[in-house]
């Protein structure tokens, strides 16, 4: 699937988007939470491969990223897992991760691995504008790889236009300045700022994450952005043994009015 | 500008940046738009300089080890860092960070601390200045600390344990970087070495750079000649090597020497020899040379001493050694041990154990007899007595 296609066919469509982290809780247990997940109903998925140092995570994706190593996770193993990928899941699928673990693995070999195995883009919190801009815009755009940038409450407009400039397929809005995990409030600046960023008109449309964690901060978040993401939430639920089967009513419990 | 100082873009070489998510951007954009700024007013140099001479106790002598001068063959000048305020070179970067955080308007500082050293320089110069302070430290490095964290908190510091990942150094950098994300208004970070995002590796570096400032005016009076033969420094993240090596590098006759702890051996799989065992990758914000696995996995290091016990080193340093400027070696716990021993049974002084890296690597120079050679003692061996004893048997 084109990704571009889930953010303009159907436009009063709200989009959930789930996180959570290759390897997590187990080694081979990427694909199945993927096709569950679908079934389920997520719109797109962000599946995060693990790194030693998250330093914009909270305590929950710390904690899976931690246990995703241990269980043996890496980013080439990862890319062999997700061989299968297009031939069981077909909502569009971005790689969420730290720049140095894709540095080792080589830019463009990425974005290769991407393109081959079907990954629409990836989300890279440590890679800055400028110098994906200098060095590596060409080499996701020669495999056709969307990057995602993020934008706070503290980025500036002009940066914000800047980063939809730069942008092919959607702006990954933080609910606040924070870490991931927070349990936050959407409140009246929050929404404030949403109010800001849904009047800027920008050319990608806004996809709230951080502090989303249930149906009513769903709902606020696309009272203004085309979808939201959950992580931290959905990662908790996959403690527990029985996480498959936890997956449905989860995304059921979100997605219906 | 020298061709080995940072460039407009952040950069030394290939090495420096700033890897930093979205959410730090506003805050290390407002340093890097103002830092040059602030610190060339002339209220922050009075200021600045007032509390080097008067707080901390500067200039700190440069002295002419003799018996130690004897032994090796060379004239041995000892940059006496450990007789600053707070025992080491850490306090000089600290009081200049505090006046730029209270330029910059920041209520509340937070740092990172391995073996408490940092940690003690920034609440002391929070207690001076009587803004908040919070340091992150590992909670095994607490444990192993216990005097620091006491002097910490008598000073009013909170200290906050950093149980995510080994629980060490590197781990409170990241609870610190997370900090700040969750702060991103009223909160200056006051890191402690040369590493993180641009502009922190060039303002620490400056603020160091006092050592080697000094060090050419005193060397002049003893010498006639500002410029040793030689220069050497220990580097765990850099900051005295980088203060140590500041003034010289454009002097290119004067050999730069880096000292990394080699732990148990370079190739014992417990050691920081950072030049030695790493790549080039992305740590903290900033592009350089680090220890890691293929995947890109952060190695833990290991070395006696917890100054340098870091697994990666700063930008400027990544440069200095991809350059050739600098010469980046190492040496094992047991031979700066001896070192350190040595110094202390010739000349009266006990080094930290970081220092005596730097120390050590004379054993392995060899020298004509008239040359002059720069150590900078980046700090006192009071916190290391417990290790001493345990090594020796005292």
């Amino acid at each position: 699937m084109q990704v571009q296609d889930i953010f303009k066919k159907d436009t009063s469509k709200e989009l959930l988007s789930i996180y959570y982290t290759a390897g997590y809780p187990h080694l081979d247990s990427t694909m199945a939470i993927a096709e569950k997940l679908e079934q389920a109903g997520a719109d797109f998925l962000e599946i995060g491969f693990p790194y030693s140092d998250p330093v914009a995570d909270g305590p929950v994706i710390q904690h899976s990223s931690e246990v995703a190593l241990k269980n043996g996770m890496t980013l080439p193993l990862l890319f062999q897992q997700l061989a299968a990928l297009r031939s069981r899941v077909s909502i569009p699928i971005f790689l969420m991760g730290y720049f140095n673990t894709v540095l080792q693995y080589g830019v463009e070999n990425f974005c290769k691995s991407c393109q081959e195995v079907g990954v629409n883009g990836a989300i890279i919190p440590d890679l800055p504008m400028y110098e994906y801009e200098e060095l590596y815009q060409e080499v996701f755009a020669q495999y056709g790889i969307s990057n995602i940038f993020l934008v706070t409450p503290q980025t500036s407009a002009e940066r914000i236009r800047k980063i939809d400039a730069l942008s092919n397929s959607f702006i990954y809005l933080l609910s606040s300045n924070a870490t991931t995990g927070k349990n936050l409030e959407v409140g009246e600046q929050a929404e404030q700022y949403f109010q800001r960023l849904k009047d800027m008109n920008l050319t990608n449309p806004l996809v709230i994450g951080f502090g989303i964690s249930d149906k009513g901060t769903f709902q606020k978040a696309t009272n203004y952005a085309k979808g939201a993401i959950i992580g931290s939430a959905f990662v908790r639920l996959l403690a527990d043994d029985n996480y498959i089967d936890k997956i449905n009513p989860f995304i059921k419990s979100i997605k219906t009015s | 500008m020298s061709k080995y100082q940072v460039n407009e873009k952040g950069y030394y070489g290939p090495f420096g940046g700033a890897y930093i998510p979205e959410m730090l951007y506003p805050n290390v954009e407002e340093l890097q738009k103002k830092y040059l700024e602030i610190m060339q007013e002339e209220s922050f140099q009075q200021e600045f300089q007032e509390l080097l001479k008067d707080y901390v106790g500067r200039p700190s002598p440069l002295y002419l080890a003799k018996r130690l001068s004897a032994r090796y063959g060379a004239n041995i000048f000892l940059k006496r860092e450990d007789l600053n305020h707070t025992g080491a070179h850490k306090i000089n970067n600290t009081i200049g960070q505090i006046l730029l955080a209270e330029r910059l308007g920041k209520k509340r500082i937070i740092a990172e601390t391995g073996a408490g050293q940092h940690g003690v320089a920034t609440a002391t110069v929070c207690a001076l200045k009587g803004l908040e302070c919070v340091v992150y430290m590992g909670e095994i490095d607490i444990q192993r600390q216990a005097p620091n964290v006491a002097r910490m908190k008598m000073m009013g510091a909170t200290v906050v344990a950093a149980q995510s990942g080994s629980k060490t150094l590197k781990d409170a950098t990241n609870e610190a970087l997370r900090d700040w994300i969750n702060n991103p208004v009223d909160t200056h970070y006051i890191i402690g070495s040369v590493v993180g995002p641009h502009p922190y590796p060039d303002l620490v570096a400056r603020f160091q750079s006092i050592i080697s400032e000094e060090t050419k005016k005193q060397l002049a009076e003893k010498t006639g000649n500002s410029l040793p033969d030689y220069v050497l420094a220990c580097v765990g993240g850099g900051s005295n090597a980088a203060g140590m090596f500041y003034h010289f590098l454009a002097d290119e006759q004067v050999q730069l020497i880096a000292v990394e702890a080699a732990g148990h051996g370079v190739n014992s799989g417990e050691s920081a020899a950072t030049t030695a065992l790493g790549k080039e990758g992305v740590l903290h914000g900033s592009r350089s040379i680090l220890m890691q696995t293929e995947d890109g996995q952060v190695v833990e290091p290991y070395s006696i001493s917890a100054g340098l016990d870091y697994p990666g080193i700063g930008p400027q340093h990544a440069w200095l050694y991809k350059s050739g400027r600098g010469k980046y070696v190492s040496i094992t716990d047991d031979e700066a041990m001896e070192a350190g021993l040595l110094l202390t049974k010739l000349e009266g002084i006990i080094p930290a154990i970081e220092s005596s890296h730097a120390l050590a690597y004379l054993e392995k120079m060899k020298f004509q007899g008239n040359e002059n050679v720069v150590i900078c003692l980046s700090g006192r061996g009071d916190k290391d007595l417990d290790n001493y004893m345990k090594y020796f048997g005292f």
